[in-house]
């Protein structure tokens, strides 16, 4: 019995499951957290991007032995009591997604972006950006979701991009 | 509105069952006086039309208030919300928002008090449910806005009989009928009981709204699904869970068309977490694109989870027969298509004026060779699809684009009714025309059946990108001729393409009349194939993804030939088109299907385009700017590109100005995204793109050697719509094509390298 740390929430992976499992299946297949997407598998889309002590990583990377102590949090917990954060705000005032398939991991990496750079520049974010993969070629929309994000929260006074206030 | 319907166009390039679903239209569009029920094949009338109409809430039942069921499309709640069905897939082209945008605004009501819900897959109710050709809204704009229109029209004559007076003096407005001369109003969602029980007016004696009075129409509306995007809901086909769900994957043969003979089975039954592995038998031709039954072969195992199928996959150990697989070699092909380069085709396809005599008189000619690869549609969601069958029946969770094609295939495929087949339709995250294919469906309606259990079968990223139905590369040996006056006078090309059985596989056939042909008082068209066992399908904007690239290329090439400034020149090329009205029935006529390539619609592209990109402006050393043209899925596109080259050959795309007709716009928000993604999905296959194989096995299995552009080398892209008064036409394809060939005429001009090999890579350029 393995015990993960998701979202504020402590949860129990049987024996059943090889501890040499991929986060990214054992959130999706055992726990039914599916919000966390698979793209390639090999760590190159990042579709799977989930956020490990505050820090993005691609969870099809992260076998779940090694994600056991560590705090995670995916992209069903970044809103909290359905408050949604100013990330996932802009992403849907300034119509981001087109499938919407990469979004998630997206979602997840401008978040620790603005975590660490409150107010990017555009080169800023082509450089930080540039792990995740859009398909459908969304990345107009993704700098101006993330300038809008910063915005916000910088007229809310908290650089806090988790439950906006 | 004089539009005539019986000049529906053939389009060379659409799959047949896209084709299908026109022609469906077209007929619709004749009965459409004789009302609306017939065309969308409902039977009876007044409240027969709501029966099996979604689930009415639990609320209002137990409330045991009236529900009006409208008609398939419509749901008119007490609460005042309205339910709009969207009727077809949406795999990010965005009709989900955009079709039932089209319901609310006949239907007169504000959107904040629509909900909208995936519709039931049900032909029989909706006619064809597919997301494909970019055919969703112009196929059923009349229909949506009849269903609009009937549900208003029925909600105004409940409320003249509530309020007492004459129907023609109510008006209506954010859900509200309105009488003004009493000052009263009565909401929807209080005449949806008295609605229910009125007869269906006659849909084709409805005034529609005029577009001077559309509220609704041509706004940015963001998509229905964000939040749950947003937030991670389940959502797509992959998110499918079941109760006892198992999961599975078939492995199969590296070398295209092998079988699997036998296989380590007992092995990689002991495996951890496996629960059965079997030799799938495969069904249909699966080589071959279509929508129906079709499985390719393999080895399935099935196992408690993704990963522990996955895993044993590794262990897997398969003796494959090859005798009767592809031995397709792709260096060798261009090989092939080099030495073929200077024939004539073996296959004359158009052959119009003098084209010899042209060339003889020219002041000056153009040659030039033109090679594009094959491409995988690489959605970001890898194909998986869910099935549980129940001995005498089957349910399908699947994020299919053809889901009313989905359904009688398994029926076909299982030996069951199709009444006995469920499609409960999910997001595709992403399709691009590999979802057309139903490949993924047959393949675990036949592995549930074995196991007898809800199964989903998923695909790797390395199956996915192995087995899919490529676009076809391709090779257009091109010469023309530039009489004396700078114009050009003749056009020849010799396109060597891929073959099985004497016809261009999926995908890989050109019209004879692709613009300028249609232009032109002389020229040749000849075609050569080249033997290939390769899958190949419709890839975004069939056909023209590549055809634009060498076609609009070469175009420039002339242009250069004639000394001429290339906007000049092509606005002069499109002076040869038929006239608008003199097209009858073919390319340049009016009405149908949008309308055909139009010669006023094409020249105001061009120099919008021309215009906002801001064309003859003088720029730095290494700088430069291209133009190109397409026309395609009944869309007019122009484009610019200002792109700089360094000594090292590395191209940074700065900006792309789109210009696009497809007429009105229903939804800003969407069709801009589509246009912005068009061009950075155009840059991505243009620039790195590729999928070879040797052997008959392909060569790339994952994004690290299918590099996708990323978002530090996306360019900005500024979209301009000219919203003719044309009957609206799709924008998920027609903006791709043009995108690649004006970025090349701008490294020609920020060069004089001339670029006519995609991908880019090829020629030493990086991004």
């Amino acid at each position: 019995m393995l015990e993960l740390n998701i979202n504020g929430r402590n949860f129990e992976v049987g024996d059943d499951v090889d501890p040499a499992t991929p986060l990214l299946w054992v959130l999706r297949d055992t726990l039914g957290l599916v919000g966390t997407k698979y793209g390639c598998g090999i760590g190159q889309c990042s579709a799977c991007t989930v956020h490990v002590n505050g820090a993005p990583l691609q969870s099809c990377q992260l076998p779940l032995e090694s994600a056991v102590g560590q705090r995670i949090t995916t992209i069903e917990g970044l809103a909290e009591d359905g408050q949604l954060t100013a990330v996932q705000q802009a992403w849907i005032e300034e119509d981001v997604a087109q499938c919407g398939y990469c979004q998630a991991g997206q979602i997840m990496r401008a978040t620790a972006l603005l975590e660490q750079n409150p107010s990017p520049s555009d080169a800023d974010i082509d450089s930080y950006m540039s792990a995740n993969i859009c398909r459908c070629g969304t990345y107009n929309r993704i700098r101006r979701a993330i300038h809008r994000a910063a915005e916000r929260l910088a007229a809310n006074g908290r650089q806090n991009t988790r439950g906006v206030a | 509105m004089s539009r005539q319907v019986n000049d529906f166009e053939h389009d060379a390039y659409v799959p047949e069952c896209i084709q299908e679903i026109r022609a469906e239209r077209r007929s619709a569009m004749a009965l459409s006086r004789r009302g609306f029920i017939k065309v969308t094949g409902l039977a009876g009338g007044g409240l027969a039309l709501g029966i099996g109409l979604g689930t009415p809430r639990a609320a209002s039942a137990q409330a045991g208030a009236s529900v009006f069921d409208a008609n398939p499309f419509v749901q008119v709640r007490p609460d005042n919300t309205v339910v709009i069905f969207s009727k077809n897939p949406d795999v990010g082209q965005g009709v989900k928002t955009a079709m039932p945008m089209i319901v609310a605004e006949e239907l007169d009501v504000d959107w904040s008090q629509v909900v909208v819900e995936q519709a039931d897959i049900d032909a029989a109710r909706y006619g064809q449910q597919v997301a494909g050709g970019s055919t969703s809204i112009p196929s059923n704009w009349m229909t949506l806005r009849q269903a609009g229109a009937t549900a208003r029209a029925m909600l105004v004559s409940a409320a003249a009989i509530e309020l007492g007076v004459d129907a023609a003096d109510l008006s209506t407005g954010s859900g509200f009928v309105i009488h003004a001369a009493s000052d009263r109003r009565v909401a929807y969602g209080d005449l949806a009981g008295r609605a229910s029980t009125l007869p269906v007016p006659d849909a084709g004696m409805l005034t529609l709204k005029p577009r001077s009075e559309w509220k609704l129409l041509g706004r940015r509306v963001t998509g229905v699904d964000n939040e749950k995007i947003v937030t991670g809901q389940p959502l797509f086909g992959i998110d499918q869970r079941l109760p006892g769900l198992l999961y599975a994957t078939l492995v199969k043969a590296p070398k295209i068309g092998a079988r699997p003979v036998s296989a380590n089975l007992d092995h990689v039954r002991s495996l951890p977490g496996v629960h059965d592995a079997f030799v799938v038998e495969g069904a249909g031709n699966p080589i071959d694109f279509g929508v129906g039954v079709a499985a390719l072969p393999g080895v399935a195992i099935v196992a408690t989870s993704t990963w522990a199928a996955f895993r044993a996959a590794d262990e897997l150990a398969v003796t494959w027969d090859e005798s009767a697989a592809a031995s397709d070699s792709w260096s060798a092909a261009v090989a092939e298509a080099g030495r073929l380069a200077g024939e004539n085709g073996a296959q004359s396809l158009a052959d119009k004026g003098d084209v010899d005599r042209a060339i003889a008189d020219a002041s000056a000619t153009a040659e030039g060779f033109y090679t594009y690869q094959f491409a995988s549609h690489a959605d970001l969601e890898p194909q998986n699809c869910t099935a549980w069958f129940k001995g005498d029946s089957i349910e399908l969770w699947a994020p299919t684009q053809t889901p009313t094609m989905a359904v009688p295939a398994v029926a076909e495929l299982l030996g069951l009714p199709a009444e006995s087949v469920t499609l409960h339709q999910l997001r595709g995250g992403g399709g691009f025309g590999r979802r057309l294919a139903n490949d993924s469906v047959c393949e675990v309606a036949l592995i549930s059946r074995r196991v007898g259990r809800p199964v989903k079968a998923q695909w790797s990223r390395e199956d996915d990108m192995g087995f899919d139905y490529y676009r076809p590369g391709g090779f257009h040996s091109f010469k023309a001729a530039i009489d004396g006056a700078g114009r050009l006078a003749a056009w020849q090309d010799h396109f060597i393409t891929f073959g099985r059985n004497g016809l261009p596989i999926s995908a890989a056939n050109l019209s004879a009349s692709e613009f300028p042909v249609n232009a032109l008082p002389n020229a040749r068209i000849t075609q050569t194939l080249i033997e290939s066992g390769m899958p190949s399908g419709p890839w975004r904007a069939p056909g023209s993804n590549a055809l634009a690239f060498a076609i609009q290329c070469f175009l420039h090439e002339c242009s250069v030939a004639a000394g001429r400034d290339h906007l000049e020149f092509l606005l002069e090329v499109f002076d040869g088109l038929p006239a608008p009205g003199a097209g009858g029935g073919g390319r340049g006529g009016r009405g149908g299907f949008g309308g055909g390539l139009n010669r006023e619609r094409a020249l105001a592209v061009t120099r919008l385009a021309a215009e906002e990109g801001g064309w003859g402006r003088q720029l730095p050393a290494g700088r430069g700017l291209g133009l190109a043209f397409h026309f395609s899925h009944q869309g007019h596109f122009a484009e610019v590109a200002e792109v700089s080259v360094d000594s090292n050959r590395k191209l940074t795309v700065h900006k792309v100005t789109v210009a696009g007709d497809i007429g009105p716009i229903v939804n800003m928000s969407g069709a801009e995204n589509q246009a912005q993604g068009s061009v950075v999905d155009a840059l991505s296959t243009l620039m790195g793109l590729e999928i070879t194989f040797e052997g008959g096995r392909v060569e790339q299995k994952n994004f690290d050697r299918y590099p996708i552009l990323r978002i530090s080398q996306a360019p900005e892209v500024a979209v301009h719509f000219i919203q003719s008064d044309n009957d609206p036409t799709g924008i998920g394809e027609p903006a791709f094509p043009p995108a690649a060939p004006a970025i090349c005429n701008a490294i020609y001009a920020a060069t004089g390298h001339r670029v006519r090999t995609m991908p880019l890579t090829k020629e030493g350029y990086t991004i």
